[in-house]
């Protein structure tokens, strides 16, 4: 199941593992990316503060946890190509896996439906 | 996701459309705020314009930039008690860059001055036009008329087939060199085409009827060579090319010396003075200055933003004024003011970005070599 925040991240949840990135309209608004910074294995994100930060040639921009959890993982891939979030924001330029403390916070956040309705209204 | 962008917008006050606003748009530009206008920052985007502009022809709207227009009696000497140029080395037909200046020598604008037969033709920087009418209106004689053109929209044609595409339109303007500039007719409107830009490349800047631009404009860019370029592109362009950008690198705070731009003082003016500031501008000529305007190149592909501070160990030396990725080189690149003891090129230090130290390396600007047509 895939949930999208606000803030135009996504969270995919397989068991209890989360997957977290930026949208297609997130990448679109941003423009070229040409450096990610993830955070480390093991860093305890919170919902809605600073989880990463991505660099394109414009901006530097924040990316906000969707949920409280750990860093387990991290897109390695993005180091070598971040350009992975502009040409696959929803698959290969997936920024990081996080466990998930709190499944209700899951609950506050958009379905894809909700999300799709949500940029119509932008 | 939220954008940490510092660019300073205007935004209490409503935003003045260009000429060229539907145009824009139009043409799927995004639009921002920017002097006071709505203004296309990037079109299919920034590194696409950037890399076209480099290779072929890239039309700009900077319809934004003041055109004002001086005239009467006595207006060289009227115009250089305000502006350290020198005015008896310029001709009609030529283009030169000068320096608004205040009385403390901080750097009020930038800008060209072109001598038209009988008056002297400005292009100032759109964020501080209004500012800059009201200090020359103050500084001038009163029988010296400043026109602001504010009927001319004025379009940038930059790149290295600029001048192959301009002239299938306007036979005869491949024969301007750099900083030359004539009137001619294009689409049957009287226009003024320099021989100038902001980009580094060969290219050209047209002052045209604003009623004329969105022709002039499609009539360009239906050229195969030639794409509409935001904002974007036009920052990384002029980063690129060691291009001091107004606000930034320049600001009341700085004075031309430090920022490297002692050529905008022309040679007569540098003994003789007689210009706002022109006591510490000289001084400083001499004396030199205890920071110093530099371009950096940084390690890694992390671009170091304008505002991030310069460490030599744990001495703060200096602060970025620009910076951010070169779409050219593949890496990062900035311009910094630091301790004139670490200004020379080659000379190491590092560059603070949340907390994570940057190596960088003092380097030769321009970053990308000018390509300007100077004759054949």
């Amino acid at each position: 199941m895939r949930y999208y925040t606000d803030e135009h991240e996504w969270i995919d949840v397989a068991g209890d593992v989360a997957t977290v990135g930026i949208t297609d309209y997130a990448q679109g608004q941003l423009g070229d990316i040409v450096f990610v910074e993830l955070p480390g294995v093991g860093t305890a994100v919170e919902k809605g503060k600073d989880a990463a930060v991505v660099e394109s040639v414009k901006a530097a921009s924040d990316v906000y946890a969707p949920i409280n959890g750990e860093v387990t993982e991290t897109n390695g891939a993005l180091e070598e190509d971040p350009s992975l979030v502009n040409s696959a924001p929803e698959g290969e330029g997936w920024f990081f896996k996080m466990t998930i403390a709190d499944a209700g916070q899951l609950d506050g956040l958009m379905d894809e439906a909700g999300y799709k309705a949500f940029l119509e209204g932008l | 996701m939220t954008d940490q962008d510092t660019e300073e917008h205007v935004e209490d006050l409503p935003l003045d459309a260009l000429p060229l606003d539907g145009w824009h748009r139009a043409r799927g530009a995004r639009m921002v705020p920017f002097a006071g206008y709505d203004m296309p920052i990037q079109y299919e985007g920034i590194v696409a314009e950037h890399n076209w502009s480099r290779e072929n022809a890239g039309l700009f709207d900077v319809s934004h930039m003041g055109q004002l227009l001086l005239s009467g009696p006595d207006l060289d000497a009227a115009v250089e008690a305000v502006l350290p140029i020198d005015l008896s080395t310029l001709k009609v037909g030529q283009q030169r860059y000068s320096l608004l200046l205040d009385e403390d020598g901080g750097v009020l604008d930038d800008l060209m001055v072109s001598r038209w037969p009988d008056a002297l033709y400005l292009v100032v920087n759109g964020a501080t036009k209004w500012d800059d009418i009201g200090t020359l209106r103050e500084a001038l004689p009163d029988d010296i008329t400043l026109n602001h053109l504010d009927e001319q929209a004025l379009l940038a044609l930059q790149g290295p087939k600029a001048a192959a595409v301009l002239a299938r339109h306007v036979p005869g303007v491949e024969a301007l060199t750099f900083m030359k500039f004539a009137a001619f007719t294009l689409a049957g409107h009287d226009v003024t085409i320099a021989r100038a830009g902001y980009t580094g490349e060969d290219g050209f800047e047209i002052s045209l009827p604003a009623a004329a631009a969105a022709e002039v404009a499609d009539l360009l860019c239906a050229e195969p060579e030639v794409k509409p370029i935001g904002l974007g592109a036009r920052d990384s362009l002029r980063l690129e090319a060691g291009l001091p950008l107004y606000g930034h690198d320049m600001t009341p705070e700085i004075s031309p010396i430090e920022a490297g731009l002692v050529f905008g003082i022309n040679k007569r003016r540098r003994t003789e003075g007689g210009f706002p500031g022109a006591d510490r501008i000289i001084r400083e000529i001499n004396e030199g200055t205890a920071r110093k305007w530099v371009g950096l190149t940084i390690e890694g592909r992390l671009p170091a933003r304008e505002g991030a501070e310069v460490f030599a160990g744990s001495d703060k030396i200096g602060i970025l004024t620009s910076g951010g990725f070169s779409p050219t080189l593949g890496a990062p690149i900035a311009m910094a003011y630091v301790a004139a003891d670490y200004a020379a090129p080659g000379t190491t230090f590092e560059v603070e970005v949340r907390q994570k130290r940057l190596a960088a390396t003092v380097s030769p600007t321009p970053f990308v070599p000018h390509r300007y047509f100077r004759g054949s």
